[in-house]
């Protein structure tokens, strides 16, 4: 078992999903709030990466993250290292790879609970960022959750964009898949094995937790039983 | 006395609310109107939640919004209650009084957490959620949550229209005494005239946007200009008299109504107490000479003030004046026409039923 690719996965989900977790959250609310003539633009951008293949996504980044221009270039001079086959340039790449698996189930949450909760704080004199952590936060519990087990489940299972991106340098940007794939090409078939089947039981026991969130998990009421928000 | 200064519009996709009017707020203040009318816009506009609402709110001297600002409705003085109760489904009841308790202005009138729950008896649901609760139940809870705010004014959209007609009495009964007990003026949207009657001694009439008609709930009911608001078939009139005398051997009381009297079955009041009392105009009949022989035993001098005909219609509205009060019937263009009534005419007026509207600040009632 290449011990090393599990925790550098580990490490990518866990910082990716929560850096995307906030930083997708003011999307998420634009999204589900605006009526904004862009709006089909921004969704439909938010979209992309479920359809294009990685390999497309990964190029661009090689490009981006590159030390000759733009994010790259910019990262280069302030620290000195590049983006490209680093770490820190894994994920800034992951985040975007991820976006539309954290973006929508948080958008469709606050779009669930609707202004009228929002309005009925402010009535009571709660200002905006007091109804964000008062009432939207905890209304939306169950969509939390749900995009952060999301988010972090796929970008463990990511793979073109990371072999674009970071290659494949040991204890650096060698992750799971990759890993998987070099024991492959150098026909360590019980390698492969153990390691693909872990990654088979642990997408199985994520994806059970999201579909038991969706059904059974009595946030707080339920919905069905036509609970006021 | 609290001024509600409005001079504001608004653009709906259908229609434009336009008000300019200054509204004194004493007791409940109801604004009544039919559906689309724009009165539960124009409420949400006076909350702040109306954010393209432009032109001037302001209550006394504190504008909420004039030209260049706009304070948002969390730092307005209002609260406003929706017809949907709009508990916070995640908290408790007890959460949800306290999440207003904490916002509420501090500078204004000290109502507290325990006084609430012992005037809307809330003690023995403070650890539920609100899914748990019947409709009348969240209501109360959603009115008690919006006192505890401490607003200078309390905005009621239709808070009665989403309960039956069980609760619809006990939560009317409420929201009665809010205005004497904690010294808040109320603005109380509805379009029934049957609650109208009952709570608001001042009615804004809208239509369509615009203010068509204001001042006491009797002149405005007894106006015969404004059928189609009112509706033709709950048209009617309120009196407002004294208990008098009551007569034991047959179970009657006598109201006082400035010099007339009209009994009723017994009521279980003290003599010289106040009561409205609102009377259909399909429940009025006329008559050129004092009927006998008939069952009918309320029978007042009133003269025609106001003949209406419908030209389309079998009917004519009339308005009567019986002791400095109006009555309004419905009569027939053929019988207006046999019995050759006139404007000014001295007539009888034969009222079959009435209904009472108790003063319930003054007054328990007792069933």
């Amino acid at each position: 078992m290449d011990y090393q690719a599990i925790w550098l996965t580990i490490k990518l989900a866990s910082l990716t999903t929560v850096l995307l977790l906030v930083l997708a959250m003011p999307l998420a609310w634009w999204l589900a709030f605006s009526r904004s003539a862009f709006k089909p633009i921004v969704e439909a951008v938010t979209a992309l990466p479920l359809i294009l293949p990685p390999t497309v996504l990964g190029f661009y980044f090689l490009i981006l993250l590159g030390p000759n221009q733009g994010l790259g270039k910019w990262w280069f001079e302030l620290t000195g290292s590049t983006l490209t086959f680093s770490f820190s340039g894994l994920v800034i790449a992951s985040m975007v790879y991820s976006l539309p698996f954290v973006v929508q189930p948080l958008s469709n949450a606050f779009a669930s609970m609707g202004t009228k909760p929002l309005e009925e704080a402010a009535n009571l004199g709660a200002g905006p960022i007091d109804r964000f952590f008062t009432i939207a936060l905890p209304q939306s519990k169950r969509g939390i959750l749900t995009a952060a087990v999301l988010g972090f489940a796929h970008t463990v299972g990511e793979f073109g964009v990371v072999l674009m991106v970071g290659g494949n340098i040991p204890g650096k940007t060698r992750v799971i898949s990759i890993s998987i794939f070099e024991n492959v090409e150098t026909l360590n078939f019980t390698n492969a094995h153990m390691m693909s089947a872990a990654l088979l039981a642990f997408s199985f026991l994520v994806l059970l937790i999201v579909f038991t969130l969706n059904h059974r998990f009595p946030v707080f009421g339920s919905t069905k039983n036509g609970g006021d928000k | 006395m609290t001024v509600l200064s409005l001079a504001c519009t608004l653009k709906r996709p259908f229609g434009i609310i336009d008000i300019s009017h200054d509204i004194e707020l004493e007791g409940i203040t109801a604004l009544f109107g039919s559906n689309g009318s724009g009165k539960t816009t124009l409420l949400r506009m006076i909350a702040g939640l109306e954010p393209k609402a432009t032109g001037l709110i302001k209550l006394d001297n504190i504008v909420w919004q004039n030209d260049t600002h706009f304070i948002p409705p969390h730092k307005r003085n209002t609260a406003l209650v929706f017809q949907d109760a709009r508990l916070f489904a995640h908290k408790t009841v007890q959460q949800n009084l306290e999440f207003a308790e904490k916002r509420a202005n501090k500078n204004n009138s000290q109502i507290t957490l325990s006084e609430i729950i012992e005037a809307f008896s809330l003690a023995s649901f403070l650890n539920k959620k609100p899914n748990t609760l019947s409709g009348g139940e969240r209501q109360r809870i959603a009115i008690a949550r919006a006192l505890l705010s401490r607003p200078k004014l309390l905005l009621m959209d239709e808070p009665l229209s989403a309960l039956d007609v069980k609760h619809r009495a006990s939560v009317m009964a409420f929201i009665q005494t809010i205005p004497q007990k904690f010294g808040i003026p109320v603005l109380y949207v509805s379009h029934s005239i049957d609650e109208v009657a009952k709570l608001a001694k001042k009615l804004i009439l809208i239509d369509s946007g615009k203010i068509v008609a204001t001042g006491p709930t009797a002149r405005i009911l007894a106006r015969l200009d404004l059928p189609n608001l009112t509706g033709r078939f709950e048209a009617s009139a309120l009196i407002s008299g004294s208990i008098g005398p009551s007569d034991d051997k047959y179970s009657l009381t006598s109201i006082d109504i400035g010099g007339q009297f009209i009994t009723v079955p017994q009521l279980a009041l003290g003599s010289g107490q106040n009561i409205d009392l609102r009377i259909r105009a399909r429940d009025v009949a006329i008559a050129t000479t004092k009927p006998t022989n008939l069952s009918i035993r309320n029978i007042l001098n009133a003269t025609i003030t106001q003949i209406a005909p419908e030209p389309d219609s079998a009917f004519a509205e009339i308005q009567l004046c019986v002791c400095d009060q109006f009555l309004r019937t419905r009569l027939t263009r053929a019988s207006v026409d046999d019995l050759s009534l006139k404007e000014g005419m001295q007539v009888f007026a034969l009222i079959k039923s009435i209904a009472i509207d108790r003063r319930m600040e003054k007054v328990r009632p007792n069933k």
